[in-house]
């Protein structure tokens, strides 16, 4: 079953059409990215489906619930989280804090400590940085306190919105790992990325975005080897 | 001796003004917002105590907190809540519109005259040549209690933390579950509770009260926000503390008394020029 189905969505900024009709589902266990390149609306439809922005047009749902309407805030506690473009996570607050807000709707204390847990079990880094002021942590460690964050709510879909931007290639090596063990231990996961080789390579499936609207879509693997495709994002 | 008096005065002085300026810095840390009606929400506080010390000075006080937060949290809804997301210009003339609507609203109920308003007969502690009134101390007392207890709550409760978060980053809060409407409803219920007590502690010194008794604190208050950094917590009750101590202290040179309010406006010029940003401010990175 679909866990995330959106259908014909539109988005208007002011006069200008940015998605113009896009339809994709995101099935349970998969992961899959959405890859295309600056300004063809990969953020765009993020920020569509997770509520942050109104659509004009087209319906999203999650596990099967029409949530076209619901606010942003409302989507965490149905199981979905989101790690934002350029990371955003709350520089004057602690390591430890940031994790704790990722917990925000929930309350059952000794969950928040088993979720704590496995969070700086993932990436131990976090853990000796546990009372460091996040701000002062470096990009890829941010990073790692992102993707923690939206773990915290245990998600049923992740939300990836460019998880390599800005990072050293090790870094995104790691953050990459992580998506697959993430993915592997059952959470459903929707990439967006500019690293169309990095994010074909782990994907499922995706789908190709071109100035708001899908012009192609398969297995990571099928557009990995499509010559169009190669061309086009791969650099040959 | 003179000048400990003097420097207590100013102390207790400043922790109204730092009262009234943590609901500015608040509001303005939250909501990216400047409250220019927050001053007449100590006034709504003054005439509140006034109706209700028939009944009892306790009574009173609760009732003007009470009446402040349900005034301070529904002008937010009706006024600023629609405009949100529309020009900071629009928003400001609101506030300040929103000032006049209640200093108006209270020369229709109250008249202009000027009413007193005795909460209760204060002594004062006389230490040899030391003389300071009671209602001095209990204000310093329960001002240092406000200002504790709130920092408390803003850096070790969840809300507090959220209060912070949604300060610096409204988007990534809502992608947290935080309701950004809930917190900004919290921040103006707390910054009226505390114009609220900052009106009754100003009573305690100065018991006259009239429509506009409310514009000079706010605007004084508004200045050691921007002092102190505005949209900081600690920096709020720093500018607070230096404008009431630097008044107390030019009112009682006899020079230099005249020209109070305006050294300490001139404090507040030379501070920007030399730390845009006020004492405390940080310089936040903007986004895009």
């Amino acid at each position: 079953m679909a866990l995330l189905e959106v259908k014909d969505l539109e988005v208007n900024y002011g006069l200008i059409k940015a998605i113009k009709g896009v339809s994709f589902e995101v099935n349970e266990g998969e992961v899959v990215a959405l890859i295309g390149a600056n300004g063809a609306g990969k953020t765009t439809i993020m920020h569509a489906v997770n509520g942050l922005i109104p659509k004009a047009a087209g319906t999203v749902s999650l596990a099967g619930e029409d949530i076209t309407g619901i606010k942003a805030h409302k989507l965490v506690s149905r199981g979905m989280a989101q790690v934002p473009e350029g990371r955003r996570i709350f520089q004057e607050l602690s390591v430890f804090e940031n994790l704790q807000m990722g917990f925000f709707t929930r309350r059952d204390k000794s969950e928040f400590d088993a979720k704590l847990e496995e969070m700086y079990s993932y990436f131990p880094i976090l853990k000796e940085r546990s009372s460091q002021i996040a701000g002062t942590l470096s990009g890829g460690e941010q990073q790692m306190l992102a993707m923690s964050r939206a773990l915290m709510s245990s998600p049923k879909l992740l939300l990836l919105d460019e998880p390599s931007m800005g990072l050293s290639p090790l870094y995104v090596n790691t953050i990459f790992d992580m998506i697959k063990k993430v993915n592997s231990l059952g959470t459903t996961v929707l990439l967006v990325e500019q690293n169309a080789r990095k994010a074909l390579s782990i994907a499922d499936r995706a789908y190709v975005l071109e100035i708001g609207k899908m012009v192609k879509t398969g297995s990571g693997a099928e557009l990995l080897s499509d010559p169009e495709i190669r061309k086009a994002y791969l650099g040959g | 001796m003179e000048f400990i008096t003097t420097l207590v005065n100013g102390l207790s002085l400043g922790g109204i003004y730092a009262m009234i300026a943590l609901g500015y810095t608040m509001v303005y840390g939250i909501a990216k917002m400047l409250n220019f009606a927050h001053g007449d929400i100590i006034m709504v506080g003054g005439y509140t105590i006034l109706v209700f010390l028939a009944i009892n000075p306790i009574v009173s006080i609760v009732a003007a907190v009470v009446m402040c937060v349900l005034l301070g949290v529904s002008i937010e809804k009706v006024a600023y809540k629609p405009l949100r997301g529309s020009s900071p210009l629009a928003v400001l003339i609101t506030a300040i519109g929103m000032s006049y609507f209640l200093q108006s609203l209270a020369q229709i109920i109250f008249g202009t005259a000027p009413r007193y308003v005795i909460i209760a007969e204060f002594g004062s502690l006389e230490l040899g040549a030391l003389k300071i009134g009671h209602g001095t101390l209990i204000t310093l007392a329960a001002a240092v209690c406000v200002m504790v207890l709130l920092n408390l709550f803003v850096k070790y409760t969840k809300i507090g933390r959220a209060m912070i978060a949604v300060s610096e980053d409204k988007d990534a809060a809502r992608l947290m579950g935080i309701d950004i409407n809930m917190i900004i409803t919290l921040t103006f219920a707390i910054g009226s509770a505390l114009a609220a007590l900052a009106g009754l502690f100003s009573l305690m010194n100065v018991p006259t009260i009239m429509p506009t008794y409310g514009a000079l604190p706010g605007i004084k208050a508004f200045t050691a926000a921007v002092i102190g950094g505005i949209g900081s917590i600690p920096g709020a009750m720093l500018g607070g503390i230096l404008l009431g101590v630097v008044e107390c202290i030019c009112n009682s040179l006899p020079g230099v008394a005249p020209y109070t309010t305006a050294i300490e406006f001139a404090i507040l010029i030379v501070i920007l020029l030399v730390k845009p940003t006020g004492l405390l401010g940080k310089k936040r990175r903007e986004k895009v």
